[in-house]
């Protein structure tokens, strides 16, 4: 290291200024916004109650229901179980399936290439918002009150709630498309259809097709919960065993969740890439 | 400027085209056949999950006049003609909302900061061992997959009801959620540096500061953002399981029909959904550009 000619400092500051003396909001902006979050973070936990005390006991109590859950054990209910099981898979498939159909042409109101104009656009992309800032919960409540209790209930949820999320990433997945070969089908002659129809979509639908099967693997879990509130499935089985503290079919039930999601996991990652090649999609 | 375009000899023509017409029938059969599978599954499902189209059209118009409902005042007025009337718990309402953003805040920074310690454990170029992987790969999902309300009824159950037990579901569905995304950053990081200073002698936890960190933090940063909108939605039925947050109040509307509560609750929701993701977007996008931005 001594041999190594010393670099003239001096010379190099006058040169770069900018890499040695960087302003003071640059250099402050950093530990700033640190404090600040961490400023919020302490008064959140005052504000929401947190103690050290209420926290141990938690935990002791969660120690103690953990033992109680093992082994897991599903009395006899395992079949009732497994219907339940089909019936949520079933919820998520027809959910998805649904919303991606809606989905799709209204995605391309949404997206930026197709319709240029604000005005038919950020009215869209507003109702997309709305739509996908109800939770699939609060959806399946309103079903609920309109088809009644039920598993039904439960596809129209996931539908409505993922048709706001679908419209989103599509005409993202759209907006990403690459310009040239719509260029090339408009210089051969076609239209806006034929544009869309084979410069766009070859494009496009690969990347949908991830997301869809993405978003079955998901909604295997958003499914499990709206049972929670009536609307059919394995989460409802879940939450009346929880309510009745029968914590070895708790776990049965949780158990029975993971397996399944991993299942699934497993079909549509070998989907995907099927589909996709070995291009990861997010 | 027209420019020659040279065709081929007839009989070439038809063996190319030949050889092309094969390939996109093949393309197109197996096609057909994935989605006459598909439709298959669908029917299958529709079976399991009790479809019936004809509830469906006979309810349809309960699904309308609900929102029709839920835009009246008692008084029989619509709703936006009397805004006072219409968000006249707002002082309340306004109260349970900032209680929502700070179970979320709370639950992601929490969540964050677990999976911000795991991820390295759980990518596969830089975990120490496969085995420290596996387990922290399994945990991750396990938190992951359960869903954050089903923690709630538990947590509910262990720390009582309030807005902690929101808090901490929020904290280890969070932890599963970004624990994978952040350990794929890391997987999509370049190892070179990794290996520029590993061989200048560095131990496991300098390269993972020095070669790593510099690389993926941005990509954290903007993961833990999208986090927070998504949670800020979760944290909004966190209430209906009795864990803190505005579904208490929306959970006890829609239950017993106080329609225009249920609209103005659903109002409040949303606007806060919109600016919380605004913001979030344009601090996104302040930080670390547009490329970043998913």
């Amino acid at each position: 290291m001594s041999q190594m000619p010393k670099p003239d400092t001096a010379e190099l500051r006058a040169k770069y200024p900018g890499v040695f003396e960087r302003p003071a909001s640059a250099r402050l902006a950093m530990p700033a916004m640190i404090a600040l979050a961490l400023a919020i973070f302490v008064y959140g936990l005052v504000d929401l109650d947190f103690s050290p005390s209420r926290l141990i006991a938690g935990i002791g109590q969660l120690g103690w229901i953990t033992m109680l859950m093992i082994p897991p054990n599903p009395g006899a209910s395992f079949p009732l179980y497994m219907q339940a099981l089909g019936e949520t898979l079933s919820i998520a498939l027809l959910g998805t399936t649904l919303a991606a159909l809606l989905a799709l042409p209204v995605s391309l109101l949404a997206a930026r290439n197709i319709i240029p104009s604000n005005l038919i656009r950020f009215p869209v992309r507003r109702f997309l918002d709305s739509i996908r800032g109800v939770d699939t919960l609060i959806w399946a409540l309103v079903w609920i009150n309109v088809v009644g209790l039920g598993p039904f209930a439960g596809v129209l949820a996931i539908m409505v709630s993922d048709f706001g999320a679908f419209g989103k990433l599509f005409s993202e997945a759209i907006e990403a498309a690459d310009r040239k070969q719509v260029e090339g089908i408009r210089a051969s002659g076609g239209n806006a259809l034929h544009e869309i129809r084979f410069g766009l979509l070859p494009q496009v639908l690969p990347v949908i097709a991830g997301q869809v099967l993405y978003f079955i693997e998901s909604n295997t879990r958003s499914a499990t919960i709206i049972g929670i509130v009536g609307a059919g499935g394995i989460g409802l089985q879940l939450a009346e065993q929880i309510r009745v503290l029968e914590w070895q079919k708790v776990s049965f039930l949780i158990l029975m969740i993971l397996i399944a999601v991993a299942a699934i996991d497993f079909i549509s990652s070998k989907l995907r890439f099927a589909i996709i090649g070995q291009r990861a999609v997010v | 400027m027209a420019t020659a375009v040279s065709i081929l000899p007839a009989q070439q023509l038809a063996v190319l085209e030949d050889a092309y017409r094969k390939a996109v029938a093949r393309k197109r059969l197996r096609g057909a056949l994935a989605t006459a599978v598909f439709c298959v599954v669908l029917v299958v499902a529709a079976f399991g999950a009790e479809v019936n189209l004809r509830t469906l059209f006979t309810y349809f118009g309960n699904f309308v006049s609900y929102f029709d409902r839920i835009l009246t005042l008692d008084s029989g007025a619509r709703v936006w003609t009397d805004p006072a009337e219409w968000f006249w718990g707002w002082h309340k309402w306004l109260r349970m909302l900032g209680e929502t953003i700070l179970i979320s805040y709370v639950g992601t920074l929490t969540g964050a900061v677990f999976a911000f310690a795991l991820n390295f454990f759980a990518a596969q170029n830089t975990a120490p061992g496969p085995w420290v992987r596996f387990i922290v790969r399994r945990l991750l999902e396990f938190a992951r997959t359960v869903p954050g309300i089903v923690f709630a009824l538990i947590f509910v159950i262990a720390f009582g009801l309030g807005p902690m037990a929101g808090v901490l579901a929020i904290a280890i569905h969070t932890t599963g959620a970004l624990g994978k995304l952040f350990a794929e950053i890391v997987e999509n990081a370049d190892m070179k540096p990794v290996e520029g200073i590993r061989s200048t002698g560095a131990s496991w936890l300098s390269c993972m500061r020095f070669a790593i960190l510099p690389q993926v933090s941005a990509g954290y940063a903007s993961y833990a953002l999208l986090r927070f909108e998504i949670n800020v939605r979760e944290a909004s039925v966190m209430g209906f399981v009795g864990a803190g947050g505005i579904g208490q109040e929306l959970v006890v509307a829609i239950r017993k029909f106080y329609y225009s509560d249920v609209s103005a609750i659903l109002v409040t929701i949303i606007v806060t959904v919109f600016i919380i993701d605004i913001s979030t977007g344009w601090l996104r996008g302040r930080l670390f550009g547009k490329e970043t931005r998913r």
